[in-house]
């Protein structure tokens, strides 16, 4: 009974959706002659999936290499942010002189596309690759410092009371209760942070070229294979879905 | 009597926009070692600020504060600290926020076993012994102040202070830390100065009860000795002249002499 309840509240609606989506798209299809239906897109997936490694040369690798070229440079990135971000958020958040001196220069820039920073990349770097990264690391930082900084800003002053009372040494504070209390502040900067390195990777990948999602789907449009580009569409979509899932779970963990 | 607590001629006034506000004047008071004593007033007297003083939490704009013929100059282990909303850290078991203060004062010198087994007998005086690695969030209200308790008696400190630690909690639960309080003051023989604003708390727990003018520029009032047997049975001094008497001038002086307008 109960289970039964379940699976009508929780499985039926997406279900439809899904469905519904599907059979929009068939419809769509079915009047543009550009434009590859379902059944086509999926044989092609299966294809395309059936040996997602191979390598046939640099312009020419299986969709798994292009993926996972596309999350290691997100990862180099995105960690790079994150080892300069966060450290520089706590010291934001706890220092009002430098964050007075910071923040004018966090808001001009932070709304400025990332794509606009990949030439000054290629300029300094000379080489498509870590321009790539540059663009990724860029666009991840703002989000870690801004909400890293919130969070220690957002330090319950019971805390620090306690940790006056209590007359702890300052690692100790910053161990047992800064770092703690920040955690999910932080969390969230990080999920931010990548969602929007994944969002752009795409974008950066098209310009710099090389193996990657992103390169992938301007290539596969310039041999006007377009199951192969709806293909990408779904894949960046799921494996963003999956980023986002994961860093949810994580920060459910160290949320009080 | 032996001066444990001294507070010589204490003004502390508050910047504010609108210039100073003055909210103790020239306040006196000495506590005897081993001494139960309550601050009690309308809210807004001052007497949280007199407990975050001797707490060193707050510096006083003129005057002298002593504990052991020590100048009070900020907060330490010596002054334990029970706060309203307990103030655990959420993300340590109960077990964990004890032992982040046995840690700061006994760590330097003991090891540690002998560290964990201090933990462990504050935690079961009172009595939570069960509830050593929940997270503050697993319990009940009255027992995260518990484990507040747990947390500054674990220290040793020369004097207990706490500030309205009963308030946030309901009648029946307040009731029973009340007496629970009384046992582990008589057992370890605690000096312990509580700010509260019930009347029965303080004649109950109570050598003397300090009743605070309102403010600003707070005085001390009166000083009112309970002169009450101990151990103290809450339901004895129901019917109790003695405790009716003294209950009777703290409502006096808190309802007649220095009547509060509604905010």
């Amino acid at each position: 009974m109960n289970i039964r309840r379940y699976f009508g509240e929780n499985l039926f609606p997406p279900i439809i959706g899904i469905g519904l989506f599907i059979v929009v798209w068939m419809i769509l299809a079915q009047s543009s002659e550009a434009l590859p239906g379902p059944i086509k897109t999926w044989d092609s997936a299966v294809v395309l999936f059936s040996d997602p490694f191979y390598n046939h040369g640099p312009n020419d690798q299986g969709i798994g290499w292009n993926i996972l070229n596309s999350l290691g440079r997100v990862g180099v990135g995105f960690g790079l942010a994150a080892l300069i971000g966060i450290p520089l958020g706590f010291i934001v958040g706890r220092v009002e002189f430098i964050d007075k001196m910071t923040s004018p220069i966090i808001s001009m820039l932070r709304p400025v596309s990332p794509l606009a920073w990949l030439p000054i990349g290629l300029l300094v770097f000379k080489a498509a690759n870590p321009a790539a990264i540059w663009v990724i690391f860029i666009s991840s930082i703002w989000p870690m410092i801004i909400n890293t900084a919130m969070g220690v800003r957002q330090l319950p002053q019971d805390y620090l009371n306690v940790a006056r009372v209590l007359n702890l040494s300052e690692w100790k504070i910053f161990t047992k209760i800064l770092f703690p209390a920040t955690l999910p502040y932080m969390l969230t900067g990080i999920r931010l942070a990548i969602g929007t390195a994944w969002l752009v990777i795409v974008a950066a990948e098209m310009l710099t070229g090389g193996v990657g999602i992103g390169f992938w789907v301007w290539d596969e449009w310039n041999n006007l294979n377009v199951e192969h580009i709806i293909i990408a569409i779904f894949v960046v979509g799921i494996v963003g879905l999956l980023l986002e899932m994961l860093l949810v779970r994580l920060a459910k963990r160290f949320s009080y | 009597m032996k001066k444990y607590v001294q507070v010589e001629n204490v003004q502390m006034s508050f910047e504010t926009r609108n210039g100073a506000f003055v909210a103790l004047k020239d306040v006196n008071l000495n506590i005897a070692r081993g001494e139960f004593v309550t601050l009690i007033g309308h809210s807004g007297c001052g007497k949280s600020t007199l407990l975050n003083l001797i707490a060193g939490l707050l510096m006083p704009t003129d005057g002298v504060l002593l504990c052991a013929d020590r100048e009070i100059a900020g907060p330490g282990p010596d002054r334990g600290v029970v706060f309203q909303n307990h103030s655990l850290l959420p993300w340590l078991t109960c077990f964990e926020n004890v032992y982040l203060a046995v840690e700061r004062v006994f760590g330097e010198t003991e090891g540690r076993a002998e560290l964990n087994r201090r933990t462990h007998e504050a935690l079961g005086l009172v009595h939570l012994t069960h509830a050593e690695q929940k997270l503050p969030n697993e319990i009940s209200g009255g027992m995260k102040q518990r484990v507040g308790i747990a947390r500054a008696l674990a220290m040793q400190p020369k004097v207990l202070l706490m500030d309205e630690p009963f308030g946030a909690l309901d009648a029946l639960t307040r009731a029973h830390l009340q007496d629970e309080l009384m046992k582990i003051v008589e057992k370890t023989n605690s000096t312990v100065i509580m700010v509260t604003h019930d009347v029965d708390e303080a004649v109950l727990l109570s050598d003397r009860i300090v009743m605070m003018t309102n403010g600003p520029a707070a005085m001390i009032g009166e000083i009112l000795e309970v002169d009450l047997p101990r151990p103290r049975n809450r339901l004895a001094l129901a019917s109790d002249a003695g405790y009716h008497r003294i209950r009777g001038a703290v409502l006096e002086f808190l309802y007649q002499k220095h009547v509060k307008e509604a905010a």
